[in-house]
């Protein structure tokens, strides 16, 4: 049964989270965005379209800005991109369009393009209009989606624009995935993903929340539908293996930044420790700090030149106030049903690069709360066939196989996309990869 | 030290920068603060017949987010009475021995208004005169102003009756209005003028409404053309001073007009003969205090170029400007792109292809040239690409540069040299300085002009209409 709602209205949101999350970067007003539209050069073959994973005609639209047809604006970019308004906020643009910007070499500062973008997406949103595209004639074609992240949907638009049946099943109450709960508040609101979402519903795409599908689901969904499209992302958190993790006081990441962003944590201890340094360890520390922890630090068994997140975030995380504990590795857990101390190895490199406990670098990290963001585990089980058969699609180290162009898998029936490919990357891969795989799946349909 | 001060048609001038006759030089308060700011001279607001004025009255445009690249106006002259105005005319005289005042003059077309006016303007302790033959709204459909202008017969008349009475300097403004500004100007010589200024404003429409589909600027909905200015028509003027000043029979000391706001915009009206330059647009942008650089700029300029008076590169450019026939057909530059500079635009690629002659290529990575790859074949390449967000941890092989510049060598166009026509297009749309550079071939030709083809039987003569003026 198809819910078809208005997903914004549903939104769980808390003043008092807007209050601590405010935009990192405002949007524009129009003066401000016709002239920094003004300063593009309008290159040809634009180096930032070429390094948006979706291929935005950047030029094209910053010059739309400039001539004031928001509107033309609004759909260059979705044409590309069916979540340019989300990918605007969330996109790390510094090593994306921004990065690739000519005026970095010009000697000046690179175009704000992901503003600019954004003021062309509030504009159309502010407008009230539609998506200006239509659903295509009925093919009588059908498609089930597993998983309702950026991958899915943006899968999903694509086969609406052809007239095929879009079911999407995702296992929250709500879509869009890690657009919707993943992403820092300041970055991108839970609301602004639901409000996008509610756009590409309306190309009648066809939603089952609180869906987790199994082997025997999915089987089911292979038969009633002419194709199926694997957009699930990745699995849990890892965990560090050391006991009592189970205690109070031990989440991860994902959990803590998802209650946060859905108004269920409002407040941090004093102390909080997050264990890795990838992008998502950033945003759970910076939240931390956001939601009132007096002293937060990141803890990494190795160095800063070697930590996974952006240097971008690097940077912001220590604008916010986060320390960092580098060169060290958990060993242990104190607290009587309530975690109290970390307990920490400081490591050593040896000679042939492997990491080794210094001696005697045993120290005590007091603290009320540990996030863990040492990666996720990927989640595939479901995949593996009723009665122990073997897998659906051919994996390799736990991704699906894909051809990139098309997003079939090994198995024609189905195509995948998003972080269960890729193994983890951005809101813009996601989308490229589900554009690409609706277009493949509409081309694959009409020749089988 | 080099000097700024100059001597135009016998007027003693501390330097060339004038206001034009123009809602800058309204009243004699407004004039006296332009003084102080540095302003040379002076052209009154037109005095003359009775008007009254419209609301609103201005419009402009903009481009790329600059404002007021062109200029327009429906004003009509001094709105003031003319004893008003001949009393302020005397008390900036007495407060400012120094400065130049024109008055400029516009009556009905009688010889005993011109000879009122003229005797009382000269009374008042102008300077000199100008005679605005060029306002192009309103008064001219009046007989007057551009009315004038552009009847050579009138322009002579006129200039002629106020010659019989004036004791300063007459200059006469021209409009541009017209198909050969040379005759005007000739009129105006024939009839004594002692100097020409131009240009005046063009006819214009600046825009329109899409919202009302009223033109601009708007007067209880209607509009009426209006007289354009600003720094978009500073090229019409410089050739239309150039024209005057070539032809002896028109050239007279001019007072060059149109564009200026700037000592680069001075000197270039200088160097193609004009003695001192007007100005109004710029002034009326940024105030008056834009004389300072204009003079300081200048005079820079001059001690660069080792000039100590204006008159030392005043026309230096005119001989440099000939008609087509006589350019030497046998000159040939070629685009050359310094690569260390590129950034990576390809403005220049995609300007060649569509608006010049298709020799610039992106093939500096192919295994070999390929002219046949057009734009489209590029673009649709990279379209196909399949890019992703670079995550160190999942990409360990970075991106390399393919190439020694800082700019991807993929990226820097070439120019085929044997195709280049030197057009200058690559070079111009460029953004960064030096980065393209027009660079001389030695074609191992002699000097030759079409004209002088022609004169050896090696092209056609060519037929015209018979006794068109233009030949």
């Amino acid at each position: 049964m198809s819910e078809q709602t208005n997903f914004q209205a549903q939104s769980p949101g808390s003043a008092e989270i807007a209050a601590r999350f405010p935009d990192l970067h405002p949007a524009f007003d129009k003066t401000a965005a016709v002239t920094e539209a003004n300063r593009c050069l309008y290159c040809f073959d634009a180096p930032c379209t070429s390094a948006c994973p979706t291929h935005i005609d950047v030029p094209r639209f910053i010059k739309k800005i400039a001539s004031d047809n928001l509107e033309g604006s609004a759909k260059t970019i979705l044409d590309a991109n069916i979540l340019g308004a989300s990918c605007s906020r969330a996109c790390p643009v510094e090593v994306l369009c921004e990065g690739a910007c000519v005026m970095h070499r010009y000697n000046k500062q690179p175009i704000e393009i992901a503003r600019l973008q954004r003021f062309a997406m509030d504009a159309l949103h502010e407008s009230g209009a539609p998506l200006p595209f239509s659903p295509g004639k009925d093919t009588g074609k059908s498609v089930a989606l597993i998983g309702g992240g950026p991958a899915s949907l943006a899968c999903a638009a694509e086969l609406r624009r052809r007239g095929i049946r879009a079911e999407i099943f995702d296992a929250r109450p709500l879509p869009g995935g890690l657009n919707t709960y993943g992403i820092a508040e300041y970055k991108l609101p839970l609301a602004e993903s639901l409000r996008e979402i509610d756009l590409i519903s309306q190309l009648g795409v066809e939603f089952h929340f609180n869906t987790t599908v199994d082997a025997a689901q999915l089987a089911a969904l292979e038969a009633s539908h002419d194709a199926v499209f694997l957009g699930m992302g990745l699995g849990a958190i890892h965990k560090l293996g050391i006991a009592g993790e189970e205690m109070q006081g031990v989440t991860n990441a994902l959990d803590y930044i998802a209650g946060y962003k859905s108004g269920e944590i409002t407040t941090a201890p004093q102390r909080v420790a997050v264990i890795g340094a990838g992008n998502t360890a950033i945003d759970a520390a910076n939240a931390a700090v956001r939601l009132g922890a007096q002293e937060v630090h990141m803890v990494y068994r190795r160095g800063p030149e070697q930590m996974s997140a952006f240097a971008f975030e690097y940077e912001h995380a220590k604008q916010e106030g986060v320390k960092f504990l580098w060169h060290v590795k958990p060993t242990g857990l104190k607290g009587a049903g309530k975690v109290e101390a970390l307990e920490l190895a400081k490591l050593e490199t040896t000679s042939d690069g492997s990491l080794v406990p210094q001696a005697g670098g045993e120290f005590s990290l007091p603290v009320d709360l540990i996030v863990l963001a040492i990666g996720q585990a990927t989640h595939t089980d479901f995949l593996a066939g009723l009665d122990s058969q073997p897998s659906k699609v051919k994996l390799e180290r736990g991704r699906i196989l894909v051809d990139r162009a098309t997003g079939q898998t090994s198995n024609p029936k189905y195509f995948a996309g998003g972080d269960c490919t890729n193994g983890g990357r951005e809101v813009v891969d996601a989308v490229a990869d589900g554009k690409r795989a609706g277009i493949g799946i509409a081309a694959w349909l009409e020749v089988k | 030290m080099p000097t700024l001060e100059t001597t135009f048609a016998g007027i003693k001038c501390i330097n060339p920068f004038w206001l034009a006759s123009a809602p800058p030089t309204n009243c004699g308060e407004q004039i006296m603060r332009a003084f102080d700011a540095g302003w040379g001279g002076a052209v009154w607001k037109t005095i003359g017949a009775p008007i009254t004025n419209v609301s609103s009255r201005y419009s402009s445009i903009d481009w790329n987010g600059q404002k007021m690249m062109g200029f327009n106006n429906i004003e009509l002259i001094s709105d003031r009475p003319t004893e008003v105005n001949l009393r302020e005319i005397a008390e900036v005289k007495r407060r400012y021995p120094k400065n130049t005042v024109i008055a400029s003059l516009m009556v009905e077309s009688k010889r005993e208004t011109w000879h009122d006016i003229v005797q009382r303007a000269e009374d008042a302790g102008a300077d000199g005169l100008e005679l605005n033959f060029g306002c192009p709204h309103g008064m001219s459909e009046r007989g007057m102003g551009a009315a004038v202008g552009q009847v050579p017969e009138y322009c002579e008349q006129i200039t002629g009756w106020v010659k019989e009475k004036a004791r300063t300097p007459v200059i006469v403004k021209l409009t541009p209005n017209i198909s050969d500004i040379r005759i005007p100007a000739r009129a105006a010589k024939r009839a004594g003028a002692d100097a020409l200024s131009a240009i005046n404003t063009i006819n214009s429409i600046t825009g329109i409404d899409l919202d009302t589909l009223e033109p601009r600027p708007m007067v209880d909905g209607k509009s009426s053309h209006g007289g354009y200015c600003g720094p978009a028509v500073k090229p019409i003027a410089l050739n239309m001073v150039q024209q005057v000043m070539s032809d002896p029979n028109a050239a007279l000391p001019m007072s060059g007009i149109g564009g200026i706001g700037s000592w680069q915009d001075a000197a270039e009206f200088i160097l193609l003969g004009s003695g001192t330059v007007q100005v109004c647009t710029a002034a009326m942008h940024y105030g008056y205090r834009i004389v300072e650089d204009m003079a300081d700029g200048l005079l820079a300029w001059m001690r660069r170029k080792g000039y100590e008076t204006l008159d030392d590169f005043r026309g230096h450019s005119l001989p440099n400007m000939r008609e087509w026939k006589n350019l030497n057909l046998n000159y040939k530059v070629v685009a050359h792109i310094h690569e260390s500079k590129c950034i990576g635009c390809d403005l220049c690629y995609t300007a060649c292809w569509d608006g010049a002659h298709q020799c610039i290529h992106l093939d500096r990575t192919l295994p070999a040239p390929n002219h046949f790859r057009t734009p489209d074949m590029v673009a649709a390449e990279s379209r196909s690409r399949i890019s992703t967000t670079p995550i160190p941890k999942l990409d360990l092989d970075g991106a390399g540069a393919d190439g020694p510049y800082r700019t991807p060598l993929s990226r820097i166009p070439r120019v085929d040299e044997e195709e280049c026509v030197g057009c200058n297009l690559c070079s111009l749309v460029c953004p960064v300085p030096e980065c393209i550079t027009m660079e001389r071939i030695d074609t191992g030709l002699a000097p030759e002009t079409w004209e002088e083809r022609v004169a050896a039987g090696i092209v056609p003569q060519g037929v015209g209409h018979a006794g068109n003026p233009n030949l």
